[in-house]
């Protein structure tokens, strides 16, 4: 199981110190958090994709995760989320294909629809077609990766005649695709069709919403002949803050949480700790609660939290990412392993699909 | 059958739930024992989840006693929701309980609505506010709606009030017991359109 974690990029005052971090710290901050994750033994760094303020998460993740390649040796890059709906599914391809490159295929992608209405017609596109834009542009995008010529036509771009993406893939494998989305059933069943991920974020939300959205995934996943349903590759958020005390935990946080955007001004902290995944206490707190994630979602193979959130200055953050990497993760990936069938898969990596590739590639050339 | 009551009046008792009262009394004599069904009555008092609707708005999703009432809501063989008049319109408190339905959770509900008002002049709030809110959210709201103003509750008005009452609320009756279980519209899980339906709705099937 992989865990790791992924951020926002929000820009968002110290409700505690009154001082907003510049755009330039922010995006620094950034790249230290990611190569801290990697330091303490953390699988996958993600990063959101936004267009604006209060955000400094890249426009173009590729941007970023290039950066943080060049500056690390194992951990995966990925994204939360690509947005499927505004970006040009061309340049799609190839910017995470040349990435691939970049980073010796330490490169997966989470597709998502956005969360801001604005940014479709910033790039010219129509909200109303929300779900039709990501099924077509991803529906391009999975052939730009797998065949070398394309000729396409579709509703919302300028068809393709004789078009080559390049680079290639590497090793003439694409990058990993999971799917994004709260409650979107159509989102679930277009990670099923394809055999994709699916990734729930977890957050904001209460349990109930990843639960049936999982579960549909899952039997659709089935339905599509990828395999029985709890074979599905499932990816779950998740949002903590860790103090050695929790009630230390709860004090210090609390501030964080009354100021922040989307929590502020709404349930109190006890009545969102309670409703939805947000933990907010000990390292064996945070063990515990994501413990139980498993009960709601069955075996799965990715989870990400989110830490770096509503204006935590960065020594706080990376104070948590030791906090993960020592003590919470460690018995993480012991009790998660505990009771997991045999059968149940990891998440693919670049290694993994390409000795899958080659295994099939023997097979064929056995029958042949 | 289930019957579920939504009430917006904030005083207790308030004459908005007296008047759901009269409507359900009403409601539960026409049914009779036609077919032997028990009427399973639920009253949602806004009032008591308030605070909770506040919530939802800002964070999208409800706590589990909202849930619970709004369960109890979509969930009904028929509806009859009564707000006080304020300011020309429902109450806010009322309102804001209809907008964190989920889109389409009422579609074909059987629907009565009624209103109480200080005075009679606010009567076609009911036809202005109420009635155009339930066809966006594609109930079936009874053609009569019973708007009671203080005067109505006594004096010469008062047997006027009681017929109207016991119009509607056959009106309802007559509507629930004419509709199907399946009403319940799907919520998303069950209809979604299937994927290579999609593609294909796209030209992007390949065959």
């Amino acid at each position: 199981m992989q865990f790791g974690i992924f951020s926002v990029g929000d820009v968002t005052t110290d409700p505690t110190t009154g001082t907003t971090p510049t755009e330039n710290e922010r995006i620094k901050a950034t790249v230290r958090i990611a190569r801290k994750a990697e330091e303490v033994g953390l699988d996958v760094f993600a990063t959101g994709e936004h267009h604006n303020p209060p955000f400094a998460a890249p426009p173009n993740p590729p941007v970023l995760l290039a950066n943080i390649a060049a500056q690390t040796e194992r951990i995966i890059l990925s994204t939360a989320t690509t947005l499927i709906t505004t970006n040009d599914p061309v340049r799609l391809a190839e910017d995470y294909a040349y990435l691939q490159h970049l980073a010796d295929g330490r490169v997966d992608l989470i597709m998502g629809r956005g969360n801001t209405g604005p940014v479709y017609p910033w790039f010219g596109k129509d909200i109303r077609q929300g779900i039709p834009l990501a099924i077509e542009n991803y529906a391009l995008l999975h052939k730009l990766w797998r065949e070398d010529v394309v000729d396409w036509e579709g509703k919302f771009r300028t068809p393709l005649q004789s078009f080559t993406s390049t680079p290639r893939p590497l090793d003439g494998v694409p990058p990993f695709v999971w799917h994004g989305s709260i409650r979107t059933p159509e989102i679930a069943e277009q990670a099923a069709y394809y055999g994709d991920g699916f990734f729930h974020n977890h957050i904001f939300w209460p349990f109930e919403h990843t639960r049936r959205m999982v579960e549909l995934y899952r039997q659709r996943w089935e339905h599509y002949g990828h395999g029985p349903a709890d074979r599905a590759i499932v990816g779950l958020g998740g949002q903590v803050f860790m103090r050695k005390n929790s009630q230390d935990a709860v004090n210090e946080f609390r501030p964080y949480f009354n100021d922040a955007p989307v929590y502020g001004g709404g349930p109190s902290l006890e009545e969102f700790t309670e409703q939805t995944p947000l933990t907010v206490g000990s390292p064996q707190q945070v063990i515990d609660r994501t413990l139980t994630f498993r009960e709601n979602v069955g075996d799965y193979q990715r989870q990400l939290f989110l830490v770096d959130h509503a204006g935590l200055p960065l020594k706080t953050v990376l104070e948590q990412l030791d906090m993960l990497g020592e003590e919470v993760v460690p018995v993480l990936r012991e009790e998660f392993a505990k009771n997991r069938p045999a059968h149940v898969p990891d998440a693919p990596t670049h290694a993994s699909l390409l000795a899958a590739e080659n295994t099939e590639a023997v097979a064929a050339g056995e029958a042949r | 059958m289930k019957l579920t009551i939504v009430s917006a009046g904030t005083t207790s008792p308030s004459s908005t739930r007296l008047l759901a009262d009269r409507l359900t009394e009403s409601l539960t004599k026409q049914l009779g024992d036609g077919d032997g069904e028990e009427l399973e009555v639920h009253v949602v008092e806004l009032r008591d989840v308030a605070v909770d609707i506040g919530k939802n708005m800002v964070t999208g999703f409800p706590s589990p006693a909202l849930q619970a009432e709004l369960d109890a809501v979509t969930g009904a063989d028929g509806v009859i929701a009564v707000s006080p008049i304020y300011s020309a319109s429902y109450s806010g408190l009322f309102k804001s309980f209809f907008d964190v339905i989920d889109a389409g959770a009422l579609t074909g509900m059987p629907v009565l609505i009624g209103a109480t008002g200080g005075t009679p002049r606010h009567s076609l709030a009911l036809d202005h506010a109420l009635r155009p809110l339930m066809s966006y959210l594609r109930a079936t709201v009874m053609p009569t709606g019973v708007y009671a103003a203080s005067q109505d509750w006594g004096g010469e008005d008062a047997g006027e009030l009681h017929s109207r009452i016991d119009r509607a609320a056959g009106e309802l009756a007559g509507a629930m017991a004419g509709t199907p279980r399946s009403r319940r519209a799907g919520d998303g899980f069950s209809d979604f359109v299937p994927f290579e339906q999609q593609l294909a709705d796209l030209g992007q099937l390949d065959v």
